[in-house]
């Protein structure tokens, strides 16, 4: 492993530098390195890297970008650090290794932030999913006060215990990248490398489509659309894990825990944009998060069940 | 006689945790030992951030040995039961003894258990109590077994005495003790030995660790007050934040920072609750003026540049957030402005209050038509106190109060005051919610007083509508505070408003429920009122017997009054006066009920001052009638305390009387007679109270 006081501590100087020097860092560390989950989610924990691979037995390390969705932080572009579609880092390892702090505070000190002119500290949050069925006990990390990571020790995942358990960091790109590059607005904060050709701004990239977003979230987005495509997730995710273990083409014993699981991240993030459009009243509230909660955790009790959930054939 | 020191050392431990923690380590660890034999002689434990400590001075090297003797089996019982008895107390047969008891002859054996060294008790006590420590909530980390509230890493556990100190062996799922330990995350890395609690201490300090958490608070709270006044402002004492605040820090560090101008237009509450809940920031006031013009932020570093990165950081931190509470203001007031509350009110249809009492908004209507027909009782125009239930719980749906829950009401107010409506309404908004504890004040503006009403009275005619009383320790939905707080509305706004008919009232608007059809048990609503009660003036010193004495008159549903009449009693009954008087009532009331009841017949035509014979008779005659000449005008305005005096006076005519006069004399127009005095004594004396009812 990579001793922490030989990663460079030069500040970035753009937000992807960020990105890429976190990816070289946690691959030093021993992590495979994926890429993003190709659906609409609303936090790194949602792909299927992290909620279902955190149960069972199976040893695993893994980083990663995730593209994520929440229709209601929408603000049109003009908050300094509120969006609706914003960038986490996600990296998790099971089982936690002891030293996890440590390790990730040589994430931050890889990204350019000194520990000694800042003021790191570990603020308990506990940390819940009502969607996912999914606690876990940890801490918001925070630099000079403000919230840089999300700090988790899982126990509990789709409804299952966590044994062993994952230690899951959880990095708000956008709002660290501001405060490492010194900017206010995170749509004044450079993209790339401000000294390159076509110099882009994160508002050069993404100050139209919050606009856009913002308004189809909050006024436009069809609900009734929204509810039947809910409905049909829910039917699907369903349909997809009663189908018997084996395939009837290749005789193998197939359980489509993945296809089922991608219906219920759809169903999820339908909740959250029927949330943003305001349709959705507090009684109602609770029953829908309910319904998403009863896929994740059909999802997880069927992974258990497959060889990457730690299921070994009896022959 | 050595010392122990203890220390778990841990991933960042909750702040609100850590003083119970440290406690319940010293409780669970000196009781163990305690348990097993040893003694010692003073005790303390420390938390910080990241390690509980114990620290225990003159402990006891070892348990002493116990011996003790057990009766076995008798003798010549089968070789079998004696044999067992020797399992069982760990004896040979040679050590058996015979002796002759009562009933008969019995082996007995000495069972010595040998003292243990302190070390081997220490072992067994701290290894059960890491295994079953009382966090509120724990976890579990990698693949190991054990619990802790965040991973546990060392275990410092040293004996020292006068020639040295060794480490007393422990073992948790692989965590063995050692003497070592950590200083400050970052400005006191690496691993240090320790020889005694003292030396721990020291070398703690040296590596920027403040072990007593009364002393890092008492650093921040100094260091705060002190910049405040540099700056001309004031800190808004907060010891709750202070405490949490003194919990995430090692080594407090104390920074005085700015608001930004944009938001010093934000109401005070708003800028205070955003700081401190999101980020732990003490506000400044100005005493001046009453805004909130700076914050005070702990951090817990120092650094070369004295905070000024930290500082700006936190200040850009606020400026995000602060950013967005005043976007929610703002999208607040434009509501208020264009669309009224009502724009709110209509969204709380879709809000549950109970299953079985609708929504927020049907509550709502209830709460109005109730407060609009008591407003007569409490001095209020029932329009305003109708208008202001209406609106008064709007702010429910606003942006702000979502965000921040412990603002409702306060929003309600300023979101009535930018709607333009009336003063009284804005008002009732914030205040009828009060008075929300013992300590809290009772709102007086009648407006604000008939909602607060109001809404408590259809909470708890409600809730018994549908059974959901209080029962022992259970009390989910604070009917208890909100009965105290009806009390507390009606006697220091001194309504006349009689208990019955509001709860009539109260439960004819909430209508059938459930299985009751109607409010059946409004008796049992005043008596549990009538408890209230008594707790109530229990703690104003009130003596329970007089509230009973009082609550036995007609009209006791009349709170003001019920208490007025308590009070005035109580206050009589400290005096000499006032309790030879009850003497005197109690005299004269035995022996007319005792006559009433031999002769079937009441005495109460009036006694006739003519048959009057002794002097004394005749002074009480008189006396009574210079008592009724004061007690009923007193009476007729109230005014208890005067009665109460007037009938105070009586005492010495009413002994006299007694001294010198058989009542029961064998001239029965003589007996007649007294017997209708005494009668005219119970019912002057009986005005205020029921006065049998009281002790002694």
């Amino acid at each position: 492993m990579l001793d922490a006081a030989d990663t460079k501590t030069t500040t970035p100087r753009s937000f992807q530098e960020i990105i890429l020097r976190l990816q070289t860092y946690w691959a030093e560390q021993g992590c495979a390195v994926l890429q993003p989950y190709d659906m609409e989610v609303g936090a790194g924990t949602f792909h299927p890297a992290t909620t279902l691979r955190s149960l069972g037995s199976q040893a695993w390390a893994a980083a990663y970008v995730q593209p994520s969705r929440r229709p209601t932080d929408g603000r049109y572009g003009e908050n300094p650090n509120r969006l609706q579609h914003y960038y986490q880092y996600q990296v998790i390892i099971k089982p936690s290794p002891p030293n996890l702090q440590e390790l990730y505070l040589g994430s931050l000190k890889a990204i350019g932030i000194d520990m000694d002119m800042h003021d790191i500290r570990f603020v308990e949050d506990d940390w819940e999913s009502p969607t996912l069925g999914a606690w876990g006990l940890g801490w918001e990390v925070w630099c000079d006060g403000m919230e840089v990571s999300q700090f988790t020790y899982f126990q509990q995942v789709g409804g299952h215990d966590c044994s062993p358990v994952s230690g899951e960091l959880t990095y708000g790109l956008e709002r660290l990248a501001i405060y490492i590059l010194g900017c206010d607005h995170v749509m004044d904060m450079p993209y790339n490398d401000p000294q390159t050709p076509i110099p882009l701004t994160y508002g050069d990239v993404f100050k139209q489509t919050e606009e856009e977003y913002s308004r189809w979230n909050f006024d436009v987005a069809d609900t009734d659309v929204l509810l039947r495509h809910f409905e049909e997730a829910e039917t699907e995710c369903a349909r997809i894990l009663d189908h018997p273990a084996e395939d009837p083409k290749t005789g193998k014993r197939i359980i489509m825990v993945h296809p089922a699981y991608d219906q219920c991240i759809k169903a999820s993030h339908v909740f959250n944009l029927l949330d943003a459009r305001g349709v959705i009243s507090v009684t109602e509230r609770q029953a829908y998060i309910g319904r998403v909660r009863a896929l994740a955790k059909k999802c997880a009790d069927a992974f258990v069940l497959t060889g990457a959930g730690g299921y070994r054939d009896a022959e | 006689m050595p010392d122990l020191l203890i220390e778990l050392f841990s991933e960042e431990i909750p702040a609100r945790m850590q003083s119970k923690a440290a406690n319940d380590l010293k409780k669970l660890v000196t009781g163990g030992l305690v348990d097993a034999g040893l003694t010692y002689e003073s005790a303390a434990c420390f938390s910080t951030p990241r390690r509980l400590c114990l620290t225990l001075s003159g402990l006891t090297q070892e348990s002493p040995t116990l011996s003790e003797e057990r009766r076995g089996p008798k003798v010549g019982a089968p070789d079998k039961a004696i044999e067992g008895f020797l399992r069982g107390a760990g004896v040979a047969r040679a050590d058996l003894v015979e002796r002759e008891e009562k009933k008969g002859s019995f082996y007995f054996a000495t069972v010595v258990t040998p003292g243990r060294s302190a070390d081997v008790i220490i072992s067994e006590v701290l290894e059960k109590t890491i295994r079953t420590f009382p966090w509120p909530k724990s976890m579990r980390w990698g693949s190991s077994p054990l619990r802790w509230v965040r991973p546990l890493h060392r275990i410092l556990c040293i004996l020292t005495d006068e020639t040295e100190t060794r480490i007393v062996p422990v073992d948790v799922e692989g965590i063995q003790a050692s003497d070592k330990t950590e200083g400050h995350r970052f400005m006191g890395p690496g691993v240090f030995s320790v020889t005694s609690f003292e030396n721990y201490e020291s070398q703690l300090k040296t590596r920027h660790v403040v072990l007593s958490a009364d002393e890092r608070a008492a650093t921040i709270w100094h260091d705060a007050t002190n910049m405040a006044f540099a700056a001309g402002l004031e800190v808004v004492e907060d010891p709750g934040l202070l405490k949490e605040v003194a919990g995430l820090v090692e080594w407090p560090v104390v920074l005085m920072g700015d608001i930004d101008e944009t938001f010093l237009g934000l109401p005070p509450e708003v800028l205070q609750t955003s700081m401190k809940e999101h980020q732990k920031f003490f506000s400044l006031r100005n005493p001046k003026t009453g805004r909130i013009e700076k914050f005070i932020t702990v951090a817990n570093v120092e650094t070369k540049d004295q905070g000024a990165t930290i500082l700006a950081g936190n200040q850009k931190v606020l400026f995000a957030r602060l950013s967005d509470a005043k976007f929610f203001w703002e999208n607040d007031l434009r509501v208020a402005k264009t669309d009224g509350l009502s724009a709110w009110t209509a969204r709380l249809s879709n809000v549950t209050f109970h299953r079985e009492l609708g929504s927020q908004s049907a509550r709502i209507a209830r709460i109005s038509a109730l407060a609009s027909d008591i407003a007569t009782m409490t001095g209020a125009v029932p329009e305003l106190a109708q208008q202001a239930a209406e609106v008064a719980k709007a702010d429910l749906s606003s942006e702000m109060v979502y965000e921040f829950p412990e603002l409702q009401g306060l929003m309600g107010r300023y979101y009535a005051e930018a709607a333009g409506l009336p003063g009284e309404v804005a008002n009732a908004c914030e205040e009828h919610y009060s008075p929300l504890g013992p300590s809290d004040d009772v709102p007086t503006a009648p407006v604000s007083a008939t909602v607060a009403l109001a809404d408590k009275l259809d909470t708890l005619a409600g809730f018994w509508a549908i059974d959901e009383k209080p029962t022992g320790s259970k009390d989910p939905y604070a009917l208890r505070r909100a009965a105290l707080g009806v009390i507390r509305l009606i006697l220091e706004n001194k309504f006349v408003l009689p208990l019955n008919a509001a709860f009539g009232k109260a439960a004819e608007i909430v209508g059938p429920r459930g299985k009751d059809t109607t409010l059946a048990n409004v008796g049992e609503l005043r008596e549990f009122f009538h408890d209230r009660l008594k707790v109530f003036l229990k703690d104003e010193g009130i003596r329970h017997d007089v509230i009973d004495a009082c609550i036995a008159m007609d009209g006791n549903d009349n709170l003001t009054s019920l208490v007025a009449r308590a009070r005035a009693l109580n206050d009589v009954l400290s005096t000499e006066d006032g309790e030879n008087l009850v003497q005197g009532f109690k005299r004269a009331n035995n022996i007319l009920t005792q006559a009433e009841e031999q002769d079937g017949v009441e005495y109460s035509f009036g006694a006739d001052p003519k048959f009057a014979e002794d002097e004394t008779e005749k002074a009480l005659f008189a006396a009574l009638d210079k008592a009724d000449q004061k007690i009923q005008p007193a009476m007729s305005s109230e005014d208890f305390p005067t009665a109460m005096e007037a009938m105070a006076e009586l005492r010495e005519p009413i002994d006299a009387f007694f001294k010198a006069v058989q009542v029961n004399s064998e001239n029965q127009i003589l007996r007649r007679n007294r017997l209708n005095l005494l009668s005219r004594i119970r019912s002057t004396c009986n005005q205020i109270a029921e006065l049998k009812h009281l002790d002694g």
